[in-house]
């Protein structure tokens, strides 16, 4: 997959809570190709605490109005300065970069779990999938209702199935906790999920459980984003590999210790 | 007129002095996308080692104000991993491939050097004595001047093109270590690898990388660098290679008036895949603004009355 550098215009940067916002990005080219699970370097300028570029992932691509969006959660000073970002700034992208999740075939049923921000490639993917012929369900874990983003837009691909901590909206806990993991109603034929490493292998090793296949997307720290620093690292069964080019998606049974 | 930016690095006749570092550029087709390898001075590729290695576990890197810490601990295929999967695919660059000599005994470097004097494309080394991510050897070698000049000695003796060593920051003295090593029949020298450095996590109490201490390098280190190239130049004959927070022509140009034949750009590739032909272009404009048309008078070029 070619790579580019292009400069995008925030066309809108909405927050969605405090701790989230949307920016909707338009480049002065026409997108190039960009598949679920891909992700952006993202230059962050006017921030004297950001030396390296911030891995993004793309949150939706719409190649008829040649925008992509970013689903950000405020963490330091890179993504706070994006936070402050206003419509008509500029914006610097290495893209699309790593590899995409597996589309499955029409017919089937996919399972798609989202925990906080971890839900940012989740809708691009889910669009994805629909258009596909493949049904499919969102089940995103919130910290408390004000936390459950964008509802709408998952509902406009199928089923939103919702988890919150305080159980005010969706079921009480975490995503694991939720019915739909029962034997009796557990019916899909895919897993694919995104979050805190410790939420994934829950989600994973719920999958291996039901005899399904799962994906995870990682967010290892990372320099460079095309494979030259090898500081993204993960220990696979062959070996040490780049999450930014060999992933950031993975098959956790190839992951060291990921489903013990 | 356009200005010449040749430059000569011992048998080396390069483009121009604009090369990427070990480490830094992968092996170059993670970059193809962004532009031509040929426009390049010349490619240093990853430190390549006797075995195949994992390198360090993870976290290997922090991000420091402008710069970062990496503790990768030169993960690569091995030499004939090296030979048998990556040779193949950039031996017709069009510019210099420079394999990077890594190891943790003199053994270990004599087996890499005599297996890559064999490649009819690769036309020099760059011996690697200040890696401060290894356990053993390393930058040991490269921290004083008997282990300097033995490893470099060693190789001498096996490997017949160019041979460039690349010097440790981490010294008292480093005109000593390169007067040492011109001696043991180095034909250049690189000036700098990282700095050793650390970071903490003061929320977890922790450090953040896995091996604790790292090593530093971006614009962080740039003054330091210059410095010790400027102190090295004038030390020695043999060509200086000046590295170590390059980010622009600027900064490139600034290496050569302290005495540097040629630079090496590095973690700057990680903020812009496109700098190294930016910089390359930001020189030749630098010269005609300056008149300057052969690049060897700004070498050394530096106004100190
Ligand atoms: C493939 C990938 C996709 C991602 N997608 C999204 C996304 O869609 N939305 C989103 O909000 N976040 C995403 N992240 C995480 C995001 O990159 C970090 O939250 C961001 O870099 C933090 O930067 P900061 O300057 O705000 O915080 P900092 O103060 O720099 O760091 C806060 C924390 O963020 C993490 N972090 C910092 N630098 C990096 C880095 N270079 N690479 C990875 N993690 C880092 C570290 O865990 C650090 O402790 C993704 C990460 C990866 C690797
Ligand atoms: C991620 C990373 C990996 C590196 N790997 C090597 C290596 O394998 N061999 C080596 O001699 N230097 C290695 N270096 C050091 C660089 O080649 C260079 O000396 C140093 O980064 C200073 O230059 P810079 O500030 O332009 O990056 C590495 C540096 C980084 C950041
Ligand atoms: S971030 Fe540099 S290799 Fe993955």
């Amino acid at each position: 997959m070619k790579k580019f550098i292009h400069d995008f215009h925030i066309i809108e940067n909405k927050d969605l809570n405090p701790g989230h916002f949307v920016l909707t990005l338009k480049p002065e080219v026409n997108l190039p190709p960009i598949f679920p699970g891909q992700f952006a370097e993202v230059r962050i300028d006017g921030s004297t605490g950001t030396f390296l570029r911030r891995p993004l992932s793309f949150h939706d691509v719409d190649y008829d109005a040649n925008t992509i969006t970013l689903l950000v959660q405020r963490k330091g000073d890179g993504t706070n300065r994006l936070a402050v970002m206003k419509p008509g700034d500029t914006i610097n992208m290495v893209y699309p970069l790593g590899n995409s999740f597996h589309i499955g075939s029409s017919g089937e049923r996919a399972l798609l779990v989202g925990g906080g921000c971890g839900v940012a490639p989740l809708l691009y993917l889910g669009k994805i999938l629909a258009k596909n012929g493949i049904r499919v369900t969102t089940l995103m874990g919130a910290r408390s209702e004000e936390y459950i983003m964008e509802p709408e837009r998952y509902k406009g691909h199928g089923e939103l199935l919702l988890t919150t901590e305080d159980g005010k909206a969706g079921t009480k806990g975490y995503v694991i906790h939720h019915e739909v993991w029962r034997e009796r109603n557990f019916s899909f034929d895919r897993v694919y999920t995104c979050g805190p490493d410790p939420m994934m292998k829950a989600v994973a090793r719920l999958a291996v459980r039901h005899q399904v296949p799962c994906e995870v997307s990682l967010e290892q720290t990372m320099a460079c984003g095309v494979g030259a620093c090898l500081c993204c690292v993960i220990e696979t069964n062959e070996g040490n590999k780049c999450t930014c080019t060999d992933g950031p998606v993975f098959d956790p049974n190839d992951l060291k210790n990921w489903l013990e | 007129m356009k200005p010449s930016l040749e430059v000569n690095i011992h048998n080396l006749v390069l483009k121009n002095p604009v090369m990427t570092a070990s480490g830094t550029f992968g092996y170059g087709p993670e970059f193809e996308d962004f532009f031509d390898p040929s426009v390049l001075g010349g490619i240093f590729v990853k430190g390549t080692t006797g075995k195949l290695r994992q390198g360090n576990p993870y976290p290997r890197m922090a991000e420091t104000p402008m710069g970062m810490l990496n503790a990768v601990g030169l993960q690569n295929k091995g030499v004939d991993g090296f030979i048998s999967d990556i040779y193949p695919k950039i031996k017709h660059y069009g510019t210099h491939l420079i394999v990077n000599v890594s190891g943790s005994t003199v053994e270990e470097y004599i087996e890499v050097a005599e297996k890559i004097n064999a490649l009819e494309h690769i036309p020099a080394i760059e011996l690697n004595i200040s890696c401060p991510n290894v356990k053993e050897g390393g930058m040991a070698f490269g921290t004083s001047c008997p282990s300097a000049a033995a490893v470099t000695r060693a190789v001498r003796e096996v490997y017949h093109k160019t041979m460039i060593v690349k010097l440790s920051p981490n010294v008292t003295n480093i005109a000593e270590i390169a007067q040492v090593v011109e001696g043991a029949g180095a034909d250049a020298v690189s000036v700098v690898n990282t700095l050793l450095g650390m970071a903490i996590n003061a929320e977890t109490r922790r450090p953040v990388l896995s091996t604790v201490t790292g090593g530093l390098s971006g614009p962080a280190i740039k003054p330091v660098a210059l410095r010790m190239v400027w102190q090295t130049a004038k030390a020695v004959k043999i060509p200086v290679i000046g590295l170590g927070g390059i980010m622009t022509a600027t900064d490139a140009i600034e290496f050569l008036l302290a005495g540097a034949t040629a630079v090496q750009v590095g973690t700057a590739n990680f903020i812009d895949p496109t700098v190294c032909p930016k910089i390359i272009a930001g020189i030749e404009s630098y010269m005609i603004r300056h008149e300057t048309e052969d690049i060897k008078s700004l070498i050394n070029g530096l106004i100190t009355v």
